[in-house]
């Protein structure tokens, strides 16, 4: 058993040896058109930062002057929101956004989890292989769908079932909770599968069940990597639009209760986008600013969480 | 006091078509270190992870015969599995230190099978670690990531490990081969520690590491036990050509 992956690493090294060679071969003559090469792809890339850069400046300089002018605290904590008044308070659409989202992880992710866990440690292949494809299935169902499937057969059901017009939290979290599985699933297990196989060994060899082993080293030893899939998750949940814009009703209330409609803050720019003007419009702006930050703010902990992750590793 | 530990009898072992063992028939004798050598590919490593069943874990493999510890089938059909690899440990060749605490590492395997008290847990970290040759170097930071101990230190906390759940035989696997030479020595007088109280089952690719480290040696060669004798006997006075050629560097 031991000698198979020193026989590996021959074949590796082997292979490595060859491109090598071909690689270095074939440079020397075309190194001129190699510039080239390189020049367009720094151009390319700089042409990407460029096109983040305008759009970030563009949405603060028509966001800022509005929040200046209402005030940051009052801007974001105010519910009340009366555009024709001049009254611009997103307070409610900030609890409607964190209440779906919050609504959506907290059953989509230990769902999951779970069928990661499922996928990369205890499926046969075959299982493994059909579910893969279903995962792909569903993230490739555009957000329109999801809303419309939302709206045909999420919101009845709440409406004949729980009370209440069905256009609610619940519903919102519930489809948005389906389009973030797939992106919790595919990288949590990506992170499960990438833990040295040699931990679960040790485990074994050690007497440990093999759910002992999932459990206590293997999940742990995936943790950056699964929080990073949460954080996804939930970015993605967050700055969903479509398919909440048509389930939660839209109504810029304080709900009191999962079955209550409430607007987000995506919902709040896509609903009134089409006719707003003058202060109105640098209100919506002045939403997506926030959204902006937010999402910003969730990358940065996506970072240092995946820099930690991998300190730890090589520790 | 000459007691069998381990005895396999005919032990046979399919991978899928190809057969990695043949008719092994072997008494290992209990505190003791056997060593297992031969050519890579020869089976030494399958017989060893015959013992704790670890072998079951590859897809298609199939095991015929019997290996018996002290007189016990450890392939009959009562056996539970979790109580065998308890008192069957083993060190494998990458020292693998789990991404967890000094302290947790030699908690692990005590905490799985049920032990909680803290006090108790505490006892048996700092008696396994000492046992390791490993405490001096680490009692100041065992709330410390284990993965930042060097390459020997880890197999010597993997040894720890294996010693927290009290085993009566230690397998190791090449134990030493990712090491260097000063690591290698320390691990090697920690085995010589050891074999007072553990029956040490060794796999080397090191002759020279066999023939200090071992009371008795086996040579494999294609997946049959060749030659087995106490070890000064098998590399003074070697009885198959074919271990002689071995030994003496002809080919392998």
């Amino acid at each position: 058993m031991a000698n198979y992956p020193i026989v590996q690493n021959k074949e590796k090294a082997r292979g490595n040896v060859f491109s090598a060679g071909g690689f270095y071969g074939r440079k020397t003559p075309v190194r001129g058109k190699e510039l080239w090469v390189e020049k367009v792809l720094m151009l390319s890339a700089s042409l990407f930062i460029l096109a983040i850069l305008l759009i970030t400046l563009f949405i603060f300089a028509k966001g800022i002057p509005l929040i200046a002018k209402t005030g940051l605290t009052d801007f974001i904590f105010n519910t009340e929101w009366n555009p024709t008044k001049n009254k611009f308070g997103i307070g409610t659409m900030l609890v409607g956004s964190l209440a779906v989202t919050l609504g959506a992880l907290l059953w989509a992710v230990p769902l999951g989890l779970i069928t990661a866990i499922f996928m990369a440690e205890i499926a046969p292949v075959k299982v493994r292989d059909v579910l893969g494809s279903f995962i792909e299935l569903l993230a490739g169902i555009p957000s329109v769908v999801y809303g419309f499937f939302g709206l045909i057969v999420v919101v009845p059901f709440i409406r004949d079932n729980l009370g209440g017009s069905g256009m609610s939290i619940l519903a919102g979290a519930v489809i948005l909770g389906i389009m973030i599985l797939p992106t919790i699933i595919n990288i949590s297990r990506d992170a499960i599968r990438a833990v040295p196989e040699e931990y679960k060994i040790n485990s074994l060899a050690l007497g440990a069940t093999h759910y002992q082993s999932i459990w206590r080293i293997i999940v742990p030893a995936a943790r950056s990597g699964i929080i990073t899939a949460v954080v996804l998750g939930m970015g993605r949940a967050i700055g969903e639009t479509m398919a909440v814009v048509m389930v939660t009703g839209n109504a810029t209330i304080i709900p009191d209760s999962i079955l209550s409609p409430v607007r987000t803050m995506t919902s709040n720019i896509v609903l009134e986008m089409g006719y707003a003007a003058g202060d109105h419009q640098a209100a919506l702006f002045a939403t997506g600013t926030v959204l902006f930050v937010f999402i910003v703010l969730l990358n940065l902990i996506i970072n240092i969480s995946a820099k930690a992750g991998i300190k730890n590793a090589h520790r | 006091m000459n007691s069998i530990k381990i005895r396999s009898h005919n032990l046979n072992v399919f991978y899928g078509p190809f057969q990695a063992l043949y008719d092994i028939n072997m008494d290992i004798e209990s505190n003791k270190v056997t060593a297992l050598i031969g050519p890579s590919g020869c089976g030494k490593s399958t017989f060893l992870r015959s013992i704790n069943r670890l072998n079951e874990l590859i897809d298609g493999v199939r095991i015929e015969g019997q290996i018996y510890i002290d007189e016990k089938p450890i392939y009959a059909r009562d056996v539970d599995v979790v109580a065998l690899r308890k008192k069957v440990g083993m060190v494998f060749q990458k020292p693998s230190a789990f991404p967890m605490s000094i302290y947790e590492n030699v908690a692990y395997g005590p905490r799985i099978h049920g032990i909680k008290d803290r006090r108790v847990l505490d006892e048996i970290v700092e008696k396994s670690l000492k046992a390791a040759n490993l405490w001096n170097e680490v009692k100041d930071r065992l709330k410390a990531p284990a993965t930042g101990l060097s390459g020997g230190q880890q197999q010597r906390l993997v040894i720890a490990r294996v010693l927290a759940v009290n085993p009566e035989v230690i397998l190791m696997d090449e134990p030493a081969s990712a090491l260097d030479p000063i690591s290698t020595a320390k691990l090697e007088e920690l085995i010589a520690e050891l074999r007072c109280n553990y029956t040490i089952v060794i796999v080397t690719h090191n002759m020279q590491q066999a023939a200090r480290v071992s009371d008795y040696t086996g040579f494999f060669l294609n997946g049959r036990l060749i030659e087995y004798n106490r070890t000064e006997e098998l590399f003074v006075n070697p009885r198959d050509k074919r271990t002689e050629d071995y030994i003496t560097g002809r080919f392998g």
